[in-house]
């Protein structure tokens, strides 16, 4: 083990066939085979019920895979081992830190069960309490701290042992908007400057995106996509996914002889024929008064700072979320005539 | 409607006043009475004195404390673990169990005297049993073992209820952080859910206490001579005609039971708010 605080062997995760059933029959999860490599930070994406925090779950050792999945860290098959002969790190939503002891007895607590003598255990929490930049709340009691203060100590508490992987389940879920995104951008920087391999549970896009290297999508018990941020964004490979990772419009289309009729108008088209669904971003379609193809009505408009969300009603009855600058301003009722680039449409089989 | 200053505090006083003057006349004055009661007999201050001097009333005082504090340790061991086993496991048969286990609570102390003697006394089923089995006839319930035995049954469901209550709050991640640190099982036990657990096994524990201290009921079906404190008062009083002196003791029984639960609520309170 290297003794250097700020890096950490790059150890990768493989899932083989881990399903689970739970007693009773309820299936929370089809079989799913994963490999994560060492250093990477894949953060498991879905609505709740998914199947996301089983497959935590099943990694950390506190649940079991049904018969014939395996779980491997590196070469070592740790299927059989209990979540306390894993040596994992873990993060939850709850903080789960212990109240009859102070933040530095905490953040200890994982060397103090290992046997190790109290001078060594002081200057190793010292050195962690000092990376997570919170030497003066060593003393302080739990109910002391700030919510983000607390997941911080959890975070040190989880670290200060030196696991082979980090597991983040919903880490931020339980903070307010301000205090999440400061967060965030702190557990990115931990998670870069320490190379630990790190799997992150969340019900949040944004924060998925920001963390991840990959992505895997999870949507009732079953894996529907894996990659990268950009990927699971640009080329999402259902309309689920288009719909949780961002916002999407779906609009119905009709694709023949190079051109597809859409929103009423005919754009130039090279992708599949006949009958089409075509999703697109609301950053991608475009306002514009000159070359626009068809013309809506606005029935929202709500501000958002940098930018202005328009909900819009086309003449062919379909609704279009729009994103326009900040500055413009609209009112319900306002006619806009839209433009949408061919290349920025997403064919789906109907 | 809330008012300011001066008008609240005497809305809230007067609020306060019924409570006060219950208080007052069922408590406090009856306490004093018996206080000025135990100095009037013939050896006026002396017969506090005698409680803690003359041996039969020592005696008396140290083995009550001592048959409370066994049936307290003991009924917390087995209470406190079914609890949480039960706060933590579902399994058919679960409630009915749990129903067979606080049972007791609606018994009074001279049906569970009774049910001792039917288990542990001359005609009783252990009686019988270890007769047939080793030739000779253990009995065990006109003593002080039978009135253990009665007492931790008596207090089983107060505790086990209080544990159970307590070990549902608890929140599981914790334990589950623990193990994820390399946490045995013992030590995830020992470190973090008996700590969770210590408000509720203290207040348990000082009301299994107090009432063990003042077994009567129990200890009077029994057997006349098994030398608790509550009895000797009543032999006192019934048969000695010694008012003061039963006087005496009883205000003693009443402030060491009042000390241990005060004690208790005291170690309770300060781990309370370390834990909030």
């Amino acid at each position: 083990m290297s003794r250097d605080p700020l890096r950490f062997e790059p150890v990768p995760v493989r899932l083989n066939a881990c399903a689970k059933t739970f007693p009773g029959g309820t299936r929370a999860l089809e079989p799913i085979d994963l490999e994560i490599a060492g250093g990477e930070t894949v953060v498991f994406l879905g609505p709740s019920g998914c199947g996301k925090t089983t497959t935590l779950r099943i990694i950390a050792g506190l649940e079991q895979p049904d018969p014939g999945g395996s779980v491997f860290f590196g070469s070592e098959d740790v299927t059989a081992l209990p979540i306390e002969r894993r040596n994992v790190g873990m993060v939850f939503q709850s903080y789960a830190l212990f109240p009859n002891m102070d933040v530095a007895q905490n953040v200890g607590y994982g060397l103090r069960v290992r046997g190790i003598d109290r001078r060594r255990r002081d200057a190793r929490v010292g050195e962690m309490l000092a990376m997570m930049q919170m030497e003066a709340l060593a003393r302080r009691r739990i109910d002391q701290l700030s919510g983000g203060q607390r997941q911080r100590v959890a975070l040190a508490r989880a670290l200060v042992v030196r696991p082979r992987i980090l597991l983040l389940d919903e880490p931020l879920t339980a903070l307010d908007a301000k205090l999440r995104d400061g967060l965030r951008l702190e557990i990115d920087r931990l998670l870069r400057q320490l190379g630990i391999t790190a799997i992150y549970v969340t019900h949040d896009q944004g924060e998925a995106m920001a963390l991840a290297d990959r992505i895997v999508v999870m949507s009732g018990g079953r894996v529907v996509q894996i990659g990268t941020p950009r990927d699971v964004y640009f080329r999402p490979a259902d309309p689920f996914v288009a719909d949780f990772v961002g916002t999407t419009n779906r609009l119905q289309a009709q694709a023949a002889d190079g051109r597809l009729h859409v929103l009423g108008a005919d754009v130039p088209w090279a992708g599949a024929t006949g009958p089409l669904a075509v999703l697109v971003r609301p950053e991608d379609v475009r306002l514009d008064a000159v070359t626009g193809q068809a013309e809506a009505k606005v029935t929202t408009a709500m501000f958002l700072g940098d930018r202005t969300r328009l909900v819009v009603e086309t003449g062919t009855g379909e609704t279009l979320s729009i994103d326009a600058p900040g500055r413009a301003s609209f009112a319900i009722g306002d006619t806009v005539r839209i433009a949408i680039d061919p290349d920025r449409l997403l064919a789906m089989p109907l | 409607m809330i008012q300011s200053g001066i008008g609240s505090r005497v809305l809230a006083l007067a609020l306060v006043a019924p409570a006060v003057a219950v208080f007052g006349a069922f408590f406090l004055l009856p306490l004093a009475r018996l206080f000025v009661v135990g100095l009037s007999g013939p050896e006026g201050w002396r017969t506090y004195a005698a409680v803690l001097v003359e041996p039969r009333y020592l005696e008396s005082l140290v083995s009550t404390m001592l048959l409370a504090a066994a049936v307290t340790a003991v009924t917390l061991a087995i209470a406190g673990t079914s609890g949480l086993f039960l706060a933590r496991n579902r399994f058919p048969g679960r409630a009915l169990l749990v129903a067979l286990l606080t049972f007791p609570l609606v018994f009074p102390g001279v049906v569970i005297g009774f049910m001792v003697i039917m288990l542990a006394g001359r005609q009783g089923l252990i009686g019988t049993l270890s007769e047939q089995v080793a030739g000779q006839r253990i009995v065990f319930a006109y003593s002080m073992a039978g009135l253990f035995l009665g007492y931790v049954y008596f207090s089983i469901p107060r505790v086990l209820l209080t544990v159970m209550a307590a070990a549902e709050k608890l929140d599981p991640q914790q334990a589950e952080a623990a193990r994820a640190l390399g946490a045995r099982p013992w030590q995830v036990l020992v470190h973090v859910v008996l700590p969770a657990l210590k408000p509720a096994l203290l207040s348990a524990g000082a009301i299994c206490f107090a009432t063990a201290m003042g077994a009567f009921g129990t200890a009077f079906t029994l057997a006349t001579r098994i030398d608790v404190l509550p009895m000797v008062i009543y032999t006192e009083f019934t048969l000695q005609a010694n008012i003061a002196m039963a006087a005496a003791l009883s205000f003693v029984l009443g402030i060491v039971t009042w000390l241990a639960l005060s004690l208790a609520r005291s170690l309770a309170g300060t781990s309370v708010a370390a834990a909030a």
